[in-house]
């Protein structure tokens, strides 16, 4: 599976051609191209509202697209089955839900892709520890989440989609909110995962730490894409060590309330 | 012990032990996604049921089992597709569910509103076999989903868009949810009532979760919570002749208020050893060095 950076790299793992999509009746994509090479590490870029979330929604079939087609490993989206081999890692400040779950029952649901009937054997759980270890959790494997800090949510969210061994990691965001030393677990954790073979899709609002790790970078504005190819130098502000930014969620990435049931 | 004595009490507290179980048995996936007023919702729609059973002289239990799993998946479906106005068109159902309800009951050949009280507010006395039949057969469908498909209704209900990247059926997994809340309602309905039955579902887990860490130990210390209550409850309305739907649910808020106050101390503590636990930490922090220059790595 682990190819040399450089190499052809065949067919590619994400392939969107003309991808266009609306969320309630505004235009958010305009027909983009974005491909994802085997082995690659492919950043989105852009500001709020470019479109860079809901591309890589269009690909997990959060968003249905209206035009063009959504390929993974060279299936189109729609027949796509094989989702243990894609790790996702959505934009989230937090991995808690409405009840208590400890560290290891939210990593664990990652396995499930491997898991299918929810049995858990003695490898899943061995990945589940693995997973933890990674990303530097092991300790608080036994801790309810909401007792975490907002970068231990993040690599527990990271830990989750680890945890079935994915060929594919998208990642909504991973940086957002995340104190400097979990930024460094990350950025080690995607190397190390890299150096596996994996292939890499992230939506960024910067480079910051990740920017060795990164062939190239795609950059939308309005729902185009404005540039292709190496990452763009950062500069003034955003090219300081340690800036961190931490933005509200963009509206169209928030679920659809409906007043009394949510 | 006497009232064991008695079969109207032998099947009244089989019937609130099953839904001492089932309640909190859904009740904590509903909490897990945010939507603990769900069960409200689809009591209201309930109430067409049992108006119709009435009508058409067939059990209210079952005719209030099918009217209530219409309801809840066109629940679910609203919550797909609707938009801004979600909210407007769940308020419709419910409260069309529950005109429709009265309107039926009141056609009917000798109904009234009166007809329509005991499953408003749970009737444990006027449980029938037949009844007994319909709630043994309804709790093992829903305990059957809930333990069965804990891991898959977990994921889906902890982060449903996660869920659908670990390829989950997430939509029929949001239907069968709603599918088994429906049917939870109806089995409740005989106990504690359309219109306390959310509490059951939501309450004891809300009290389980003042002491626990982990999803599972919150599940197992709510059907513990919801069983004791409606047994406990069941017996006291015996006793007292009180209605013990009533009872029921003011014994669960009883508890978890008294949970509540104990965890209290429980929760400082926790969260005083975390702390402790931050604090020893300094490899975490690039750049801090202890005066002997011990650096953990």
């Amino acid at each position: 599976m682990a190819q040399a950076k450089g190499e052809p790299v065949g067919e590619p793992v994400i392939s969107l051609r003309q991808v266009t999509a609306e969320l309630g009746g505004r235009p958010v994509l305009r027909g983009i191209d974005v491909t994802v090479g085997r082995g690659e590490v492919v950043a989105l870029l852009g500001a709020n509202g470019s479109g860079k979330s809901t591309a890589v929604r269009t690909v997990i079939g959060q968003v249905p697209v209206t035009g063009g087609s959504v390929e993974i490993f060279g299936t189109p989206r729609r027949r796509f089955r094989d989702w243990a081999r894609v790790g996702y890692v959505p934009q989230r400040t937090t991995a808690a839900g409405g009840v208590p779950a400890t560290v290891t029952e939210v990593v664990t649901s990652g396995r499930l892709a491997r898991a299918r009937f929810g049995m858990l054997r003695k490898a899943d759980r061995e990945a589940v520890t693995h997973a933890l270890e990674q990303v530097g959790m092991a300790g608080r494997a036994k801790d309810s989440v909401d007792a975490l800090s907002g970068g231990q949510h993040q690599r527990v969210l990271i830990a989750r989609a680890l945890v079935s061994d994915p060929e594919l990691l998208i990642m909504d965001e991973p940086m957002a909110g995340v104190d400097l030393a979990s930024q460094e677990v990350l950025a080690a954790t995607l190397r190390h995962q890299v150096e596996q073979g994996a292939s890499v899709l992230l939506v960024l609002h910067e480079l910051g730490p990740l920017e060795p790790l990164i062939d190239r970078a795609v950059v939308l504005r309005d729902g185009c894409v404005l540039h292709d190819g190496p990452p763009p130098k950062a500069v003034g502000q955003h090219a300081l060590p340690g800036h961190d930014h931490v933005h509200p969620h963009d509206a169209d990435a928030a679920p659809v309330r409906t007043g009394l049931l949510t | 012990m006497e009232f064991l004595n008695y079969a109207f009490m032998q099947r009244a507290l089989l019937a609130a032990a099953l839904v001492g179980i089932t309640a909190p048995a859904v009740g904590i996936y509903l909490v897990q996604r945010r939507q603990a007023l769900m069960g409200d919702g689809i009591g209201h729609v309930a109430m067409t049921g049992v108006g119709l059973g009435f009508l058409l002289s067939t059990s209210p239990v079952w005719m209030a089992t099918g009217v209530a799993v219409i309801g809840a998946v066109a629940m679910e479906l609203i919550r797909w597709y609707g938009k801004t106005r979600g909210d407007i068109a769940l308020a419709m159902l419910f409260y069309g569910g529950m005109a429709g309800g009265v309107m039926l009951i009141n056609l009917a050949p000798g109904g009234s509103n009166a007809n329509l009280s005991s499953y408003l507010f749970g009737s444990l006395s006027t449980v029938s076999d037949d009844d007994v039949l319909a709630i043994c057969l309804l709790a093992a469908f829903v305990v059957l989903v809930t333990v069965g498909l804990r891991r898959q209704l977990f994921a889906v209900s902890q982060d449903e868009e996660f869920a659908r990247v670990t390829g989950l059926p997430v939509r029929a997994l949001n239907l069968l949810t709603a599918v088994t809340a429906a049917v939870t309602v109806t089995v409740a309905m005989r106990v504690v009532g359309l219109l306390l039955v959310s509490a059951l579902m939501v309450v004891p887990v809300a009290a389980a979760q003042q002491l626990t860490r982990s999803f599972a130990a919150t599940f197992a210390i709510a059907v513990a919570i919801g069983v004791s209550v409606t047994l406990g409850g069941t017996v006291t309305s015996y006793y007292q002749d009180v209605p013990p739907g009533a009872t029921i649910v003011l014994l669960t808020i009883g508890v978890f208020m008294v949970l509540t106050l104990l965890a209290t101390p429980l929760a400082r503590r926790r969260a005083r050893l975390s702390a402790a636990r931050d604090m020893a930490c300094t490899a975490d922090v690039p750049g801090t060095r202890s005066a002997s220059d011990e650096v953990t790595v």
